[in-house]
């Protein structure tokens, strides 16, 4: 056996050192990495996987903890991949999200995971990715995603989920925010959490009139609900919803959404490994430099470049 | 360390004291100097620590306590991480350790102690050159 074939075997049987040494893999975009995953992939889709975001302080993790307590209570095995910001500036990263979900770190039915953006565009989104179905062919019923709700590359990591939950809380901006950050569309479920604040109905009503704006054809009425994660308040009905939500979508709509998803990996995967393939060639005939410097001298502008080598790459190809 | 691999740091807070400056200023230090830093929380047990450096695939595990009770739960996170096989993850311990129990703590397997008034550069430099080629 191969050390992927005895990796892929040890996750296959949910053998946690072997799940987080798989992930680390991922993580680091190795090309054992992609192979350990082919290995995986007939193994996944088994899982239900949902995504938790919204903006810094409306209590994702804390939440988060709660509706991994209640798929316990249920019997339910869970993964958890919370996602966190690589500082720009120094490249590390502060994974704080454990913080809130102590307790649960022993519990061997769960399986946690805190990953760092890295700062590699779409790059983060593949690895969040592989990680989903590193736990999902470990054998958890379910799989949660966590991350913060910002930007493209946040709403792309969460659309490895089947259902989105986004979160918000009262008193962290007007609605006007949440529509800058463009979460508002990807949800399946609103809660408003920290409910037990006096204006948490405003807050409700806020998205409620946002929502009433999205014309969504799916046929899902996106609810509202109301939480209190810190004491678990209306966390049983979130749960509910999230099964509903499930059952809904049927298999035809199922289809359609996992169809979308293949898409976007696939297209992903393709970007990536064309531009890895492009510049290392370009680097290997000496070109880069020449591209480079030419741009620098405004005798050709970078699309144009990348449309020459683009035909280049493609008459190669040919011959 | 293989390039592009990020050096994942554990920092955690084993026992009962409930000071957690020492530990979030190295925590923050870490992170500066590049590195994935893991922040747990106060109080956690052995097993929890363990437990998380297993999950995290750490490289390096910091361990911070004040409260004095050090020669009673360093013993049982050493031994446990034996028990998983973690013991490629190097240890380092801070905070108040007086120094006539240093040695006891090294045999354990704390490869080192930093007290108080340790620059985090210190630190640093000591976590980039000890940690361990891990496969």
């Amino acid at each position: 056996m191969t050390k992927n074939e005895e990796l892929a075997k040890g996750v296959l049987s949910g053998d946690r050192r072997n799940i987080a040494k798989a992930i680390t893999l991922a993580e680091d975009n190795t090309p054992e990495a992609q192979d350990l995953i082919s290995l995986i992939y007939p193994h996944t889709g088994k899982a239900y996987i949902v995504g938790l975001t919204g903006p810094g302080g409306a209590g994702k993790s804390t939440l988060a903890e709660k509706i991994v307590r209640e798929y316990r209570r249920k019997g339910k095995t869970v993964g958890v991949v919370a996602v966190d910001p690589t500082s720009p500036f120094s490249g590390g990263a502060f994974l704080g999200d454990r913080i809130r979900m102590q307790e649960l770190s022993t519990d061997q039915g769960v399986f946690i995971r805190s990953m760092a953006t890295r700062n590699y565009a779409g790059g983060i989104a593949r690895a969040t990715k592989d990680a989903v179905k590193i736990l999902d062919a470990s054998g958890k019923d379910l799989v949660l995603v966590e991350t913060v709700g910002a930007g493209q590359s946040e709403v792309e990591i969460i659309k490895v989920a089947q259902t989105i939950v986004v979160i918000h809380a009262p008193g962290l901006g007007d609605e006007i925010q949440a529509i800058k950050a463009g979460i508002m569309e990807i949800a399946d479920i609103f809660v408003v959490n920290k409910a037990d604040r006096e204006n948490a109905n405003k807050t409700v009503m806020d998205i409620q009139s946002i929502l009433q704006l999205n014309n969504k054809e799916s046929g899902w009425k996106v609810p509202v609900l109301k939480t209190v994660a810190l004491t678990g308040e209306g966390v049983p009905e979130l749960v509910d919803k999230l099964e509903e939500h499930r059952r809904f979508l049927d298999k035809k709509l199922e289809h359609e959404r996992s169809r979308e998803r293949a898409e976007t990996e696939l297209v992903e995967a393709i970007k990536e490994k064309v531009v890895a393939a492009i510049v290392e060639d370009l680097r290997k005939e000496g070109k880069w430099d020449e591209f480079l410097q030419k741009i620098l001298r405004k005798e050709i502008d970078p699309a144009s470049a990348a449309e020459r080598l683009l035909k280049k790459a493609r008459t190669d190809a040919k011959t | 360390m293989k390039s592009g691999r990020k050096i994942r740091v554990l920092i955690a807070k084993p026992g009962l004291d409930s000071h957690d400056r020492g530990a979030k200023v190295v925590a923050r230090a870490l992170r500066d100097a590049g590195m994935e830093v893991i922040y747990t929380g106060l109080r956690q047990t052995p097993e929890q620590i363990v437990e998380t450096a297993l999950q995290e695939d750490v490289d390096v595990i910091g361990l911070s306590i004040l409260s004095g009770a050090h020669k009673a739960l360093f013993p049982r996170i050493m031994d446990l991480l034996k028990k998983q096989k973690l013991t490629d993850i190097m240890v380092f311990a801070g905070g108040i350790i007086p120094e006539e129990d240093f040695s006891e703590m090294k045999k354990l397997g704390v490869k080192e102690i930093f007290g108080p008034g340790t620059t985090t550069e210190t630190i640093i430099q000591y976590v980039l050159k000890n940690v361990h080629d891990r496969t």
